[in-house]
């Protein structure tokens, strides 16, 4: 009966041991370890904690295993965690230059200094489900190399080398922080980059690929792909210098644009940027795309409508947590507002009820 | 009490948020931006409610927490729960002993007092945002007072259905200066914002909080002709037999059975213990919960 939606603490108590069980499933199977998904799932880690924004494979392992899969709430739980963390500083800025790679591929030229390095992607698997996997097996070791010590650079330092990408000098301006600071527009491009980079893959997938189908094209060609490890390196004032405090995996994409020169820009290749925690390349290249879409302004290009160049659009709808919230909320109890509805709704008709009978009888009495 | 904090946020998060706040005040019914936490609750949950609740509590308030004007419904309890989890402050359903009323979507009957505060909380913070869905815009309006889209489109809706067809979160004028949104209360409730108790608004996911002050002007846009009227079902409670006070209709059966009951319990229930009954007599449930159901 409907009087039971103002339940009491009982039912939410209730709730929430059932989905315990739930989350838990049929106990004749092995429970998951925290480790096994860490290790396994690990692609579904990697996006709970680049848009959990918190680099912690076992704290994503854990938020995967306590929301049963449903990886927005896992990442709603990383992001919850977060806030209550304690800031004790900022680290340097990481350098990708300096990446260990596991994977650097770019599509822009054959071969490069540094080589093409296909490492651990689906990208030529045939997708065949693999039936094997469905029994327990050993698995063969994979043949190994050895790693290159010296930095891989980056392929736009070529093209930046002919003066033939725009440039884009470095900066010691420290970087707004959308977690400290209220988002407003027009936003800056650390604004934008921060916000994409823990916005919904999903909705960042989309609208790269609305630029691609002509929404804002901007032809972009993957100028480098890498993925692979990084230091953290943080300054100690007690110390004087920087020491290293951990490392990170992340993906880099950087995309090299198709410009023809603008009334400010001469004609040039231009650059798109995304970097995401984890091996998350599907993400990295949506987000280039869509970074590079939303410069239009800066680069003196029209602004021809498009969802993808819209900064308030796209900024203000991309977080999963915000618009999974603001969506599932509407389950909540409105029964007011609907009863003021309701209300309205009768009076509009008996109003036009009333006119109806009254044109009516109007009519009749001049026939 | 827990590991967190009084009231789960850290003391420099509680004081950006109560300098929001004080400058709310300062500019009753100006929506000012403020760096929103994700709290452990969903967005659209009441989380810039929450996040101002949690600023402006001490360890000496009495908290009240109310969704659809009811103590027990369900994100009322979480939310009450919530706080006695982290905050360990005292609690309350009768509005007279609460010191600070945590609100969605309604204002209590009984009339506020001065060292009470209300907290309400807000979906969406921007009263011209389904007319103009631009937050650049809308900024710009409010600063040069630019509001005649609004009243184009109240008089739309006169023109169109013969009256103004908004029924909750009925726009207002602040101190004649700001109009704002004032959270999806019935407009029923509008004409109680002119009271003596503090009056805050948390938008968490917008991140933005607004605020009237006590005994400040809040007029329910309208037209001469046209004039705002507060509407509520034309009933009396069946349970208390009051005719001053918001009503849920309950449907009772599958054959149009329907009964009509406060949709503020305490009110009711302190009616009723009054001695005050309905059309349903002395031996209706006292209480709507899953128990009565």
């Amino acid at each position: 009966m409907y009087v039971a939606v103002k339940g009491g603490e009982r039912a939410i108590d209730n709730a929430h041991a059932w989905l315990a069980e739930e989350r838990r499933g049929d106990t004749s199977v092995a429970e998951l370890s925290l480790a096994q998904i860490r290790e396994q799932l690990k692609l579904a880690v990697n996006r709970v904690m680049a848009e959990g924004s918190l680099y912690d494979p076992d704290l994503a392992a854990l938020a995967i295993k306590q929301s049963r899969g449903d990886l927005i709430e896992a990442i709603f739980l990383m992001r919850a965690y977060r806030t209550t963390l304690p800031r004790f500083g900022t680290s340097q800025p990481v350098e990708t230059a300096d990446m260990a790679c596991d994977r650097r591929v770019s599509a822009t030229f054959k071969d490069v200094p540094g080589g093409q390095v296909l490492g651990p992607t689906f990208d030529y698997t045939h997708r065949l489900l693999d039936f094997k996997l469905a029994a327990e097996g050993e698995l063969p070791e994979a043949p190994s190399g050895t790693p290159r010590r010296e930095p891989t650079p980056h392929v736009t330092s070529f093209l930046r080398g002919e003066d033939i990408i725009e440039d884009q000098p470095a900066s010691d301006a420290t970087p707004k922080d959308i977690t400290r600071e209220p988002m407003s527009f027009p936003a800056d491009r650390t604004t934008r980059l921060q916000t994409l980079t823990r916005g919904d893959e999903g909705f960042i997938l989309g609208m790269a690929y609305s630029t691609q189908r002509g929404y804002a094209r901007n032809h972009a060609f993957v100028g480098e792909l890498r993925i692979g490890s990084v230091a953290v390196e943080m300054d100690i004032p007690e110390l004087g210098f920087a020491i290293e405090i951990g490392e990170v995996e992340l993906t880099e994409c950087e995309t090299v644009n198709q410009f023809k020169g603008s009334k400010t820009e001469p004609p040039q290749f231009t650059r798109g940027y995304g970097l995401v925690f984890g091996q998350t390349e599907r993400k990295a290249i949506a987000m280039a795309l869509v970074d590079r879409a939303l410069r239009w302004r800066e680069l003196g290009e029209d602004d021809v409508g498009a969802a993808a160049q819209d900064e308030e659009f796209v900024l203000s709808h991309c977080d999963n947590i915000q618009a999974t919230g603001f969506l599932e909320h509407i389950k909540l109890p409105h029964y007011v507002d609907f009863q003021s509805e309701l209300e309205l709704v009768r009076k509009l008709r008996r109003e036009a009820e009333a006119a109806r009978v009254a044109a009516q009888q109007a009519r009749e009495a001049a026939e | 009490m827990s590991d967190y904090n009084f009231a789960y946020l850290d003391e420099q998060t509680k004081r950006m948020i109560r300098r929001a706040i004080l400058k709310g005040l300062a500019i009753p019914g100006y929506q000012v931006p403020f760096a929103s936490r994700e709290m452990p609750m969903p967005y659209g949950w009441g989380t810039g409610g929450v996040q101002v609740s949690a600023a402006a509590l001490t360890p000496d308030d009495t908290l009240k927490v109310i969704d659809q004007g009811a103590d027990d419904t369900t994100n009322a309890v979480s939310i009450r729960k919530f706080f006695e989890r982290t905050a360990g402050v005292a609690t309350t359903e009768e509005t007279e002993k609460a010191s600070i009323i945590q609100t969605r979507h309604r204002i209590p009957e009984a009339t506020l007092r001065e060292d009470q505060i209300i907290v309400y909380q807000v979906p969406i913070p921007e009263p011209l945002r389904f007319l103009e869905p631009r937050e650049t815009e809308t900024r710009k309006m409010h600063a040069l007072e630019e509001y005649g889209l609004m009243h184009v489109k109240l008089y739309e809706d006169i023109s169109q259905h013969g009256s103004i067809a908004t029924s909750y979160a009925y726009p207002v004028k602040v101190e004649g200066r700001y109009v704002m949104d004032p959270s999806p209360i019935p407009k029923f409730d509008n004409p109680k914002m002119e009271m003596a108790a503090i009056q805050l608004f948390g938008a968490g996911r917008e991140q933005r909080i607004y605020a009237v002050p006590p005994y400040t002007k809040v007029v329910s846009l309208d037209f001469e002709d046209y004039p705002f009227e507060a509407t509520k079902a034309d009933h009396a409670c069946d349970l208390c037999a009051a005719e001053d006070s918001y009503l849920d209709e309950v449907i009772m059966d599958d054959a149009g059975g329907r009964m009509f009951v406060c949709s503020d319990t305490d009110y009711c229930r302190a009616r009723r213990e009054a001695g005050h009954v309905g059309r349903l007599g002395s031996d209706a449930p006292l209480t709507t919960g899953p128990e009565a159901a």
